[in-house]
């Protein structure tokens, strides 16, 4: 299997993540649950991973595992942040609605 | 092989469509989980062993047990999580418009040949985490400390930061002294107690 080529071809891949990304976007555009926001962000960190393992694979370079390590890395950061803020806002007022969070709007 | 693919395919944008869609946190963290686990099973197809660990111990491991531990945090006695009214009347039109463009432009990227065809010398079939075998621990490991050390740094500087931030945005919050400052408000206290002794 190793030395064989993609499973199936690169734009299957492509497609793929596309198609996850824009269920991430949808998520954090339409949900207004600030957790499931970020789950849709997560969900958008992997669909990029995805495609640079793809890429990888297709071009047996081993940069695109480097690059998808550190995004993980980031995005656990991200995500820890995220949380830490969702805690923070939700002590101060018993609802969590991203729309009635305005305090940061010019 | 090919079957595999779609299978995993479908399963992922299930587990993804679940996600977004659950009413309550919980089952979209499960949906995650889901997703988490069959993008695990994509990268071993991909012979990336040391992502497909790493995504079932840092994602589902790490990740997904905070975003459960918060939910159980902020659920717990009090109203849950605002549903709210649907937003999607208002920007589904224009959404579905760049969605498509975006796509289209996808789709047109990858349908042009790539202009070189990757060669396959240097690479050998092999058990896995066998140096020189594509993907393996070994080469990851080797290209992670010796190429991309400066970068693998970084990330430590990365976590501390935020660390550092989440500590200072949930922790109890201490109000800043100066050092000088301090020492003369405790010097003022202790004369101030030892006054009030004195009178006693």
């Amino acid at each position: 299997m190793h030395a064989d080529l993609l499973p199936v071809a690169l734009a299957n891949y492509v497609a793929l993540s596309s198609v996850i990304f824009f269920i991430g976007v949808a998520g954090v555009v339409l949900r207004r649950n600030p957790l499931i926001m970020l789950m849709s962000i997560e969900l958008m960190w992997n669909a990029a991973n995805l495609l640079f393992l793809a890429f990888a694979r297709a071009w047996l370079n081993n940069a695109g595992h480097i690059f998808a390590f550190l995004v993980i890395t980031v995005a656990a950061a991200e995500a820890a942040i995220g949380l830490a803020i969702v805690v923070i806002v939700f002590r101060s007022r018993a609802n969590v609605d991203v729309d009635e969070i305005a305090l940061m709007k010019g | 092989m090919t079957v595999a693919f779609w299978i995993l395919a479908v399963l992922l944008v299930a587990s993804a469509i679940c996600v977004i869609t659950a009413q309550k946190p919980v089952y979209s963290v499960a949906g995650l989980l889901a997703h988490f686990l069959f993008l695990a099973i994509t990268y071993f197809m991909l012979s990336a062993e040391f992502l497909a660990v790493i995504q079932l111990i840092v994602y589902s491991g790490a990740i997904l047990m905070l975003f459960v531990f918060v939910i159980a945090l902020l659920s717990s006695g009090v109203a849950p999580f605002a549903v709210g009214p649907d937003r999607l009347p208002k920007i589904a039109a224009p959404a579905i418009a760049v969605i498509a463009i975006l796509l289209g432009f996808v789709a047109y990227a990858v349908s042009r040949e790539p202009a070189v065809k990757p060669s396959l010398r240097g690479i050998v079939s092999g058990p896995v985490g066998t140096a020189g075998v594509f993907g393996s621990v070994a080469d990851f490991g080797h290209a992670l400390f010796t190429l991309n050390l400066l970068p693998f740094e970084i990330t430590a500087f990365i976590l501390m930061v935020a660390v550092v931030g989440v500590i200072l945005l949930a922790g109890d919050h201490v109000p800043y002294v100066p050092t000088r400052r301090r020492a003369r408000l405790v010097e003022h206290d202790m004369r101030e107690a030892i006054v009030r002794a004195g009178e006693e």
